[in-house]
Parts: structure tokens; sequence; C-alpha cells
């Protein structure tokens, strides 16, 4: 194992965590109106979030990738790969934020929802103002967990072909002819990369759960 | 749209095999990471060191690795080694060691859900700590744990499509193979995805079922 190789692998971190960054951001805002759906009073606008939860987890990342990168690159729109892993990946993550803040709602308080009409506020400061902070806090855990699993499914973006540290070690490993210590120093980055995300989850979540009404 | 059927229909069987694969690959990792799950469960459970450090290990690098880099471990990596495995030998392998890994903490999950006084209960009518495991504490903790588990199962089968980067010819390799003879990528992309959908969609849908029936009686 040179220094080279391992600067090589080293290489794609920035982009296993710019993809992982961005995908994750489009989820968490996609989420939101697909969890909105999922929860409103309207029987067709839950039909269509059911449907499109569904099929986006009944999928596997790969098909979504591909789907996306050769099946709608047809002429007239063509995605780079990094592009395209960020749709896929974020249309996925969108689907399963969805999910993540619809368990969250479950676990606010009635006595909240009360509150705010007992005060008059209208339905944008309902949210904006007393459900979203305590609904971001209540979701954070298991945001940070699909986090950390987003991670390891970057790694799917590597089949075509983004740069990030999965493609850097298949790269190496065939100019080499090595396998063995290659990815066995991607899989540790990988897990090295969750480390960060499991911490700050865990100070986060020990500085914001106190401020959720119970 | 006749084009379009034309096209699935010439290409179904050639699909099919590959899903046979997938399901193949899917079932054979299953039927060997379950149980290794179960071990890795009890071992870290253990009094001892040596084997609890084990588990740990084995059980936060499979959980910790992406599943595609365990995969072209232990197929571009294992040769170095002096080990060469065939594709379907390296899936289930490297499947195998996911599998495990994720259930063990499922099934450690159903272990904790036991109360404490089966235990105390099992030990006070004389149950060695063998037969206490299996008569007594383990059907209880399966029967917890089989939700997450068939679960876990369906996203098995999605994680099975990765074995396109080892060359395995499942289902996703066989869509790229035949849209790439045919450049046609976006129908046979669709229908594999159509395929992946007809099995998940609705396996999801009954574990969730099976979910809420057995929440009823907990």
């Amino acid at each position: 194992m040179t220094q080279d190789i391992l600067l090589n692998i080293a290489l794609g971190v920035p982009w296993t965590i710019a993809l992982t960054a961005v995908s994750l951001a489009i989820g968490m805002l996609l989420g939101i109106p697909l969890c909105a759906m999922r929860m409103s009073k309207l029987g067709l606008l839950r039909a269509i979030a059911n449907i499109l939860i569904l099929t986006l987890r009944a999928i596997p990342p790969i098909v979504w990738l591909f789907l996306i990168f050769f099946g709608l690159d047809t002429g007239y729109v063509s995605f780079t790969p990094f592009q395209a892993a960020s749709i896929g990946l974020g249309l996925i993550t969108a689907a399963n934020m969805a999910e993540i803040y619809r368990g969250a709602m479950a676990a606010i308080h009635p006595g909240q929802w009360e509150a705010t009409h007992a005060l008059g506020m209208s339905t944008w400061y309902r949210f904006y103002d007393v459900i979203a902070p305590q609904l971001f806090r209540v979701a954070l855990p298991s945001a940070a967990s699909y986090a950390i699993g987003l991670l390891k499914d970057s790694a799917i973006a590597s089949t075509i072909g983004v740069n990030e540290i999965a493609y850097q070690a298949s790269h190496v490993s065939q100019r080499t002819f090595r396998g063995l210590d290659i990815y066995a120093v991607a899989g540790l980055l990988y897990i090295l990369l969750s480390l960060p995300i499991a911490w700050a989850s865990r100070w986060a979540d020990l500085h914001l759960r106190s401020r959720v009404a119970r | 749209m006749n084009d379009l059927l034309d096209f699935w229909a010439e290409h179904l069987p050639a699909m099919l095999d590959g899903l046979l694969v997938s399901v193949q690959v899917t079932g054979a990792s299953l039927a060997i990471g379950v149980p290794l799950g179960l071990v890795l469960a009890l071992m870290v459970q253990s009094k001892s060191k040596p084997p609890r450090a084990i588990a740990l290990a084995v059980v936060e690098i499979g959980r910790g690795a992406p599943a595609l880099i365990l995969l072209q471990f232990t197929y571009f990596g294992l040769p170095n080694a002096g080990l060469s495995l065939d594709s379907f030998a390296s899936a289930v392998i490297a499947l195998s060691w996911c599998t495990g890994a994720y259930t063990s903490e499922i099934i450690r999950a159903g272990l904790e859900a036991v109360p404490h006084g089966q235990k105390e209960a099992a030990e006070a009518i004389g149950l060695s700590h063998a037969d206490a495991l299996r008569y007594v504490i383990l059907p209880q903790a399966l029967r917890v744990s089989v939700p997450a588990l068939l679960g876990f199962a369906i996203l098995m089968l999605q994680a099975s499509s990765l074995c396109f980067a080892i060359a395995l010819p499942e289902l996703v390799s066989q869509a790229y193979l035949i849209g790439s003879t045919t450049f046609r990528y976006m129908p046979i992309l669709f229908l594999a995805g159509l395929l992946y959908a007809a099995i998940c969609i609705p396996a999801t849908i009954a574990v969730g079922a099976l979910e809420r029936k057995l929440g009823a009686h907990a």
C-alpha cells in the first residue's frame, strides 16, 4: 500500500460527502410536501403520495440511477453522473424522509395543536413557529441514521461513474491488480466518515430533545 | 405502445432468468445470514470478552461498510489472498455478511424485549442455560423479530441488485446488457423496475399488515 494508492482513494472523499449532502438536502426538502400529501385530508392526494413513496422505496437505488442516467438520456435531457446520482438518491431520500416526518408528527403532543388553535394562529405560523421546530428535533435521530445509510448508498453512484470513494477504489484496483487492501481501505473510509455523523447526531439530540413539549 | 410490449415480450425470458438469479442470491444470503445473525447476537451478549469482541467487529464492519464495497472486497479482493470465487459465491458471502450484521441487531432487540422474569423462571425450574435459550427465550425473541426480519428480507432483494458490479447475471445486469445491445435503456430498465416493484410493493404492504396485526396483541 503506497501513499499514491491511499491518496487516489482519498480523492473520492469530497465527492462522497458532496453527493450525500446534496441528496440529503433534496430529500429533506422534497420530503416535506410529500409528507403533507401523505397526511392530507384529500383521499386522492394521499393515494398519490402513498404510491410515490412505495414505488420510490420498492425499486433498488441502482435501477433509479440507471433509469435517470441511461434511460432519460435520449437527447432531450442529459445529466452528468453527479446530477443523475443526486436526483436519484434525492428522490429516494424524499420518500424515506416523508415517512420519518410522519412518524415524528405522531410524537408531537396533541396539546400543541390545540394550543395553536386556541391562540388563533394561522396555518403557516402554526407550522413555522410551533410544529416544525419540534418536528425536526424529534425526527433528528432517525434522520441521522438514514443519513449514515445514505452515505453508504452513495457508493452505488460509482456504477454510473461518479468518482467517489467506491469508484476511485475500483479504478485503483484495476490499475494495480490489487483488491484486498484497497477495498478494505475504502470500507474503512466509509466507516470513518459515518462516525462524525453519529457523534453529531448524539450531541444534537442531547441538546435539542429537552426543547420538545411532552 | 405495441412496439414497447413486443420489446418487453421479446426480452422478458432473459429478464425473468435474471430475476431468478436475484431471488437465488437473496435466498441463499438470508439462509446463511439470519442464522449467522442469531449467533452474532448471542456472541455480542456473551459474558466472556473474546467472542464479544469478534462479534462486534464483524457486526460493525458489516453494517458500517457499504454492501457494494463488501461485494467488491470478496470478488476482487479475496483472489489476492489466494481465494478465487465465482461471482455467485462471492455475492452470497458478501450479502450473508451484511445480512448477519444487520439481523444480529434485529435479533438482539428481540432478545432484549423478552422480560427478565422469563430467564429467572427458566432458571428456577432448573433448565440448563442452553435449554432455557432453546425453549423459553428464543421462541419469544424471534417472534418479536419476525416483522423486522421480513422487512429486511425485502431490502436484501433490493441489495442483490448491487451484484451488477461483480458481473453476476441478475436482473439489473440483464437489463443493462439488453439496454447496451439494443440502445433502448429506458424501456428495459423500466421493466426491471416494474419487476422489482411487483415483488417489493405487495411484500411491503403484507409486512406492514403483519406488523399491525402482531402489534395489536402485544
